[in-house]
């Protein structure tokens, strides 16, 4: 695989995750410029200041809620005129979700199924499209490990993680040979706002942390990568232990 | 999603006194004021790295700048103008993080304290200070404008031309004003990483006092402090210099390679002998009287950071620290009296450090350093033997006409902060009315 220049205009959906911005800090220093994408104006504006401060050459807001789907069109075309070729997209948005809740009540699971599944297959089938068509481009979605396996304790999260990986490797034999790279990236446990009220245990990695392995994995176009790596091991055993064994165990 | 909270024991560096309180994370400027607001009083933490209870608040709501602790938070750097030095960051922003960000620009921070990894809103809340103060004055100094929360909601800009009492109320106001959101540091301009670094050794405070006086020119002086040492041993010490280099080099960022203390060290290892055995190695580690070198800042400036959790070396009921001022008129006897008491106790302290405060004026309304001599230390937590020592301390200090730390203090009474403190009715009436700490609660009660 021939190198190739580091993308240098970037479009961040959920650009105030706390991985997304972790990752943004990092390519802000590269020079980047950026279309970010989120729900609150005065978050954004935050990270648009920090971004810009650390080296950003560019930086545009754009509000919204990414569960509106009808919108997408719309903000992708308004993100590729801002940024006049859009060369990475970065999927970090997502909801954990309340496994009680959502084992109750079908439109506590839907609503989760909505934000993490269904928007990304919306803003995939437009971006990968657009990819395809300029022949360049880095999509790369922030999935889970949770999507590895259906476990007990979160697998209204984990089906729609692993949807999202199944989805993405299609696309990926789909528009790979146009020169465009698919990254699904699966971090473990990150010490992030969405997990803040978790017990943290000495698995929990940083924010900084995923987002140095993020970057590496775009400079590699890599298709799938775990973070930190040892995850990588972790999910190949919990995928190897038997369905009747694995039924019975507390994870 | 500010308010997911957990109820927990959150300790400050010293990790004593252990006390309850929720934590709330707050990764954004506009998470505070809490929607709904909390039924305890409240009380804003950043890096918990005072060491006493000033970060503390049995009871009661911690606003943890920080995040979740490992990372995150409110660290953004909102803006910087290479033309004045002036960055302005989150409040929850470490020291460490500005410097990463500054470095490879040219610029260091004004002040330094001994560690890097506290934050900006901690270092504003103690005014901090550092191996410059007797030409740069406190951290204080150096922070033109911030912007304080209240927990009305209200938004107030504090500089000395605006709110400016309030500015004054909040350099060194432990945090009771409000939250800092956010706040302005004057960087310095460096061109190397390198400090010209050299080490005096000195045996007794009368050299000690001339060693000041001769290097008050250069920008760097600390001391290092054998308090275990008697008779011809009595007050020996490193007294250490260092100054920016000049010569151009390239500044790269510093690596991230760190040791952890994975586990408490079981509590008899601290013990007077291996103190003074550590001591006397240390003091003897150069057998010339002057030692030079070129050394990078991070091992000048922060020699504990390459080890995470260091204050397990103190076992796991904690450690106790005394940093005290003294007027510089009485400072030489009240020093003498402070050592001989230590020696007396059989207790060792590992990290003594002496230092000359200047006559730099701190903003701050509360404000610890003044003119005089200042000494910090830590002791391990030894049932009766280390109260008795801190009571036996801060009796002599407050004799002389001095005062304590208290971001390094415990154990302080009421009558002693309010003696040694006399503005702290003035400033009582700038506390925000849901703010309180375990500090305040103790030495207002």
């Amino acid at each position: 695989m021939r190198a190739r220049p580091f993308p240098t205009t970037v479009v961040a959906l959920g650009a105030t995750s706390a991985i997304g911005e972790a990752t943004l800090r990092l390519l802000a220093e590269r020079g980047a410029r950026f279309y970010l994408v989120g729900r609150n104006q005065e978050k954004l504006n935050a990270v648009a200041a920090d971004l810009h401060t650390r080296g950003a050459t560019g930086v545009a807001t754009h509000v919204m809620d990414l569960d509106d789907t009808a919108a997408h069109a719309a903000m992708l075309a308004a993100a590729a005129q801002s940024l006049g070729t859009i060369e990475l997209a970065l999927l970090a948005h997502g909801v954990l979700g309340d496994q009680k809740e959502m084992e109750a009540s079908y439109p506590a699971a839907e609503a989760v199924l909505r934000t993490n599944f269904l928007s990304a297959v919306s803003l995939t089938t437009w971006l990968a499209n657009y990819f395809e068509a300029t022949g360049q481009g880095t999509l790369a979605v922030i999935s889970s490990v949770a999507g590895d396996r259906g476990r007990r304790s979160n697998y209204v999260y984990g089906a729609s993680k692993g949807a999202v990986n199944v989805f993405l490797d299609g696309v990926r034999s789909r528009i790979d040979r146009a020169g465009v790279q698919v990254l699904t990236i699966k971090p473990g446990f990150v010490a992030t706002p969405m997990t803040a009220h978790l017990a943290q245990g000495p698995l929990f990695a940083p924010p900084s942390q995923v987002a140095q392995g993020i970057v590496k994995a775009i400079e590699k176009r890599r298709d799938v990568v775990y973070l930190p790596a040892f995850w990588a091991v972790i999910l190949l055993i919990l995928r190897m232990i038997p369905r009747r064994i694995f039924k019975k165990l507390n994870v | 999603m500010p308010q997911k909270s957990s109820r927990q024991e959150f300790q400050s560096w010293g990790r004593y006194p252990k006390l309850d309180a929720s934590v709330v994370p707050l990764n954004w400027t506009c998470d505070f004021p809490l929607r709904p607001p909390p039924a305890t009083r409240m009380l804003p933490v950043g890096a918990g790295r005072s060491y006493g209870d000033v970060c503390l608040l049995g009871h009661g709501t911690l606003l943890r700048t920080r995040g979740t602790g490992l990372s995150g938070g409110m660290d953004r750097l909102l803006d910087f103008d290479p033309a004045t030095g002036i960055l302005c960051c989150e409040a929850g922003t470490t020291l460490g993080e500005i410097l990463d960000f500054a470095v490879p620009r040219g610029f260091f921070l004004p002040v330094s304290p001994g560690t890097k990894y506290v934050t900006v809103g901690g270092a504003i809340a103690n005014d901090i200070h550092g191996r410059n103060h007797h030409g740069a004055g406190t951290f204080g100094r150096h922070v033109p404008r911030f912007e304080l929360v209240r927990s009305d909601g209200t938004l107030l800009i504090c500089s000395a031309a605006q709110n400016a009492e309030l500015y004054s109320a909040t350099i060194g106001g432990l945090g009771l004003t409000g939250l800092i959101a956010w706040a302005e540091v004057r960087l310095r301009p460096i061109v190397s990483r390198k400090i010209r670094y050299t080490g005096i050794k000195f045996c007794g405070i009368e050299e000690f006092l001339l060693l000041s006086e001769a290097h008050a020119r250069n920008e760097y002086t600390v001391s290092w402090l054998d308090c275990v040492g008697t008779g011809r041993n009595f007050a020996r010490g490193i007294f250490m210099v260092g100054d920016h280099d000049q010569e151009r080099e390239p500044l790269r960022r510093s690596r991230g390679v760190k040791l952890s203390l994975p586990v408490n060290l079981p509590e008899f290892l601290l013990s007077r002998r291996s103190a003074g055995l550590f001591n006397a190695l240390y003091y003897h580690r150069r057998s010339a009287k002057f030692h030079s070198a070129l050394v990078d800042y991070e091992p000048f400036f922060y020699p504990l950071d390459k080890l995470q959790n260091w204050n397990r070396m103190y076992g796991k009921s904690g450690m106790l620290q005394f940093q005290c001022v003294l007027p510089r008129e009485a400072g030489e006897t009240g020093l003498v009296e402070i050592l001989k008491s230590i020696t007396g106790s059989g207790l060792a302290s590992f990290l003594a450090a002496l230092k000359i405060f200047g006559d730099v004026p701190s903003p701050g309304m509360m404000s610890f350093p003044k003119p005089g001599i200042t000494l910090a230390l830590d002791f391990p937590i030894r049932h009766e033997v280390s109260f008795d020592l801190q009571e036996r301390l801060a009796a002599i200090t407050l004799d002389h006409g001095g005062r304590m730390y208290p971001a390094k203090d415990a154990t302080m009474t009421a009558a002693q902060f309010q003696a040694s403190y006399p503005q702290w009715k003035k400033f009582a009436a700038f506390i925000d009315p849901a703010f309180d700490s375990a500090f305040w609660q103790r030495v207002t009660a």
